[in-house]
């Protein structure tokens, strides 16, 4: 076996991740430690300076209530989220981290973060919640906080470059993680009375558009491989909505994000022939109704009119950037200065927006001799992903808090801690938590603190270091090492170190996993249908895949670390095929077709559709679980 | 090849055990070569074009050009990054070239406090995060308890 030193650390919090949600879970649990006299540590397989999602940076924030100004309340915002997500969501997780939100935006700000001020020094939105900044180093800003926190008087400690496996259980609770270095060659051992999972959610678990450099180019980033799927699978939780994957609309290729031109700038898209889809495709919302009724309209569906355009043959799809700009330099037509002046105004914001966050669409328009203010761009449906944030849903169920439960949700809801899943001692925030959609990077930076000072009472509460065999150790340690020892062993076998009869290598497993879900789990060019006999026809290729697992191999550090990301990404997989066959219904056509179950049942599946890994006997569970309101149920315009 | 390497410019950080662009890289693609002590990126297909290398080269030996599959030749995309602001240079396929430059952060670097100035909260039991109810700018946070 590869001869790696076992490095064991103690602690009483484990944070695992290093992006916004385990940032907030940082700086809200040095204090309540601090104050406790408790340790915690915190896991990066990159640097927290640039890690998870919003490394690059971003152009805006897109959770902001309001509150203090009353521009909104906790319900409207919980409305506008169950109605986006065709009627399924936990109210009580939405309400809770929509009632925290602009307190995290508060502490950005006072942080360093520049939030656009219009001249009375008010917040300029971009839409109804979101908020304009210069967000190219959001990430580094909300980074210093957390290790300012974590690094002060010894409360905690960071290790980067630690790529985390997965969970370390003793008996029902969670322990724990294992995992190993990907700079030197040591392996980790993390023994915790309370782990928090936040790292991230999953890319390349479908084919992507692009085949050769550009399939690093996701919407989502790369590195986003479906650790914390996998962690909470295989610690036995509960997981909620993993069939509510999300497939964002943005710039074609470059995934250059539309938000600013849609909702800031007011932008049209159009089709080939000039027409809207979303004037001329209103009657189909009629079929998905009450949902195709509300506003504004859910995301899925704005995507189907779409996808429904391109599938005709009349595309290609144009945001109408040019005439969006000169409608609102049109205002200043009058004023020759003013309307210079203006025009070089939105020229910067547009590029900004691009330049903050997705530099690859600066490029391509560059590349293409594209002016936004002269010509229109191609906008096109992206590859499904796995996230718990935005219009997608999927994560761990986890309780809710004690004080925003009904009658009707308190027995299902709430067990104890809140975003504590069902397994002991194992919590979940951004996208490890499902059910609490729209967090966007505020919202899970909110939703890493509420689960931080929950796992640091639910330590107080309940003191106890876990126990863990020596041999446990040193199985773990042999089962994810062998990769290493599969490549040693076998390699000198043939001439060329990645084709061998006796192994694969992680690179070319992603592409056999990606192949099967495009193919029958309705990826890109399955046109994102699929039915019943496909998905079964899935679940037989994957479990070849599974077993083939067991010969990945890393020819270093590096490539294993891949190997375990793509183990993740198959987990994860697993769980969506399962759950898309469980739900015998098409509810979010713009996400997944299921064309021998072509409509909406809210009769029947105005549920939850729930899954569980039993890790004693490797098996899997699906339950319904049902959907129970905290507030006064509206559908906006459900009435015709 | 999303990320590149000029090798005149790039030093290997002077052969300190790590570089920058390895330091920084999110998905963990910029090393060293040994051999030649100059950085590269060994799997340009898992690279997002993020710029962090770009962005941390202390030498901006580091570039990008942007993905071969799909984007025209010829463009680039090139930022100055500095403590407060960052300036980038766009210059198209057509020779045009337009220079923007953007804040980047309100405070010093380093200064960061976790509470942000805003008073504690002691209670461990209540929905109140640490800052709040203060940093919410509201007397209490909502709970449907208290209503």
């Amino acid at each position: 076996m590869a001869n790696f030193e076992t490095v064991v650390v103690e602690t009483d919090l484990l944070i695992l991740g290093g992006g916004m949600a385990a940032c907030g879970a940082a700086v809200e649990a040095a204090y309540w430690a601090k104050k406790n006299g408790l340790k915690v540590t915190l896991v990066d397989k990159a640097a927290v300076d640039r890690s998870g999602a919003v490394a690059m940076g971003l152009s805006a924030i897109n959770q902001y209530v309001g509150l203090r100004d009353g521009a909104n309340t906790v319900k409207d915002y919980v409305d506008y989220v169950r109605n986006d997500l065709m009627g399924i969501t936990r109210e009580d997780l939405v309400a809770n981290i929509a009632r925290h939100v602009d307190s995290t935006v508060h502490l950005f700000e006072q942080w360093g973060l520049p939030i656009w001020k219009d001249e009375n020094g008010a917040y300029v939105h971009e839409g109804r919640w979101q908020l304009m900044i210069n967000g190219e180093s959001y990430k580094v800003v909300v980074a210093e906080a957390a290790k300012n926190g974590l690094l002060q008087d010894g409360v905690g400690q960071i290790f980067e470059r630690v790529f985390i496996v997965g969970p370390l259980l003793d008996g029902d609770r969670c322990a724990g993680a294992v995992g190993f270095s990907v700079r030197d060659e040591t392996f980790y051992v993390f023994k915790a009375k309370a782990t928090l999972v936040a790292m991230g959610g999953a890319v390349h678990v479908f084919k992507p558009r692009s085949s050769g450099e550009g399939m690093g180019r996701a919407w989502y980033p790369p590195w986003n491989s479906g650790s914390s799927a996998y962690f909470t699978l295989k610690a036995g939780a509960e997981m909620t909505c993993q069939e509510v994957r999300f497939i964002p609309v943005r710039f074609k290729d470059a995934y250059g994000p539309v938000g600013a031109w849609f909702l800031l700038f007011k932008s049209r898209a159009t089709n080939s022939q000039g027409g809207n889809y979303m004037v001329e495709r209103k009657s189909e919302l009629e079929k998905w109704v009450p949902y195709g009724r509300v506003k504004p309209i859910p995301a899925n569906l704005r995507n189907y009119l779409g996808m429904l355009d391109t599938m005709e043959g009349k595309g290609p799809i144009y945001m109408r950037t040019e005439e969006a700009i000169q409608a609102i330099a049109d205002n200043f037509k009058d004023d020759p200065k003013a309307y210079k002046k203006k025009m070089k105004e939105l020229e910067s914001e547009a590029w900004e927006d691009f330049l903050d966050m997705t530099i690859s669409q600066a490029i391509l328009w560059a590349a293409s001799n594209v002016q936004p203010e002269e010509r229109s761009s191609e906008i096109a449906a992206a590859e499904p992903y796995f996230i718990g944030s935005h219009s997608g849903a999927s994560g761990a169920w986890v309780s809710g808090p004690e004080d925003l439960q009904s009658e009707a949700t308190k027995s299902e809801y709430f067990w104890g801690y809140a975003n504590m899943s069902t397994v002991t001692g194992l919590f979940c925030a951004g996208d490890a938590s499902g059910a609490s959609s729209h967090k966007f990077s505020s919202g899970s930076h909110a939703e890493g603190r509420i689960a931080a000072k929950a796992a640091i009472k639910y330590i107080v509460e309940n003191n106890t270091l876990p126990s863990i065999a020596a041999e446990t150790m040193e199985r773990l340690k042999a089962e994810i090492l062998r990769p290493l020892d599969t490549y040693e062993q076998n390699h000198r076998a043939t001439t060329d170190p990645d084709v061998n009869p006796n192994y694969m290598k992680p690179k070319m497993f992603m592409f056999r996993l990606q192949k099967i879900m495009d193919e029958y789990a309705g990826g890109i060019t399955a046109q994102f249908t699929t039915n019943k006999a496909l998905l079964e026809r899935a679940l037989e290729l994957l479990a070849f895949l599974k077993e083939d697992s067991e010969k990945l191999a890393a020819a270093n550090l590096h490539e294993l670390m891949r190997c375990w990301e793509n183990v993740h990404r198959m987990w994860q997989a697993e769980a969506h095929v399962r759950t898309v066959l469980f739900r015998e219904e098409t509810r979010w056509p713009g996400y997944y077709f299921r064309a021998d179950k072509p409509s909406l049942d809210d009769e029947n599946w105005h549920v939850f559709a729930n899954c569980k890994y039993d890790p004693n006997t490797n098996s899997w569970q699906m339950m319904a679980k049902p959907v129970q309101h905290i507030f006064e149920q509206e559908l906006a315009g459900a009435k015709a | 090849m999303p990320s590149y390497v000029n090798p005149d410019k790039c030093d290997g950080c002077k052969a300190q055990d790590k570089t920058a662009c390895q330091y920084i890289c999110p998905n963990d693609l910029m090393v060293l070569d040994k051999a030649t002590n100059k950085a590269y990126n060994r799997d340009v297909s898992m690279c997002w074009e993020c710029y962090n290398c770009v962005k941390i080269c202390p030498t901006q030996a580091v570039e990008v050009r942007g993905y071969a599959d799909f984007v025209p030749m010829g463009a680039s995309a090139t930022p100055m990054r500095s403590t407060d602001s960052i300036l980038w240079t766009v210059t198209f396929r057509n020779g045009m070239i337009k220079r923007f430059k953007f804040p980047i952060r309100t405070t010093a670097e380093g200064t960061a406090v976790p509470d942000g100035g805003f008073p504690t909260d002691d209670d461990l039991s209540s929905p109140a995060l640490f800052t709040e109810p203060a940093s919410l700018g509201l007397p209490a946070v909502f709970s449907l308890r208290s209503q």
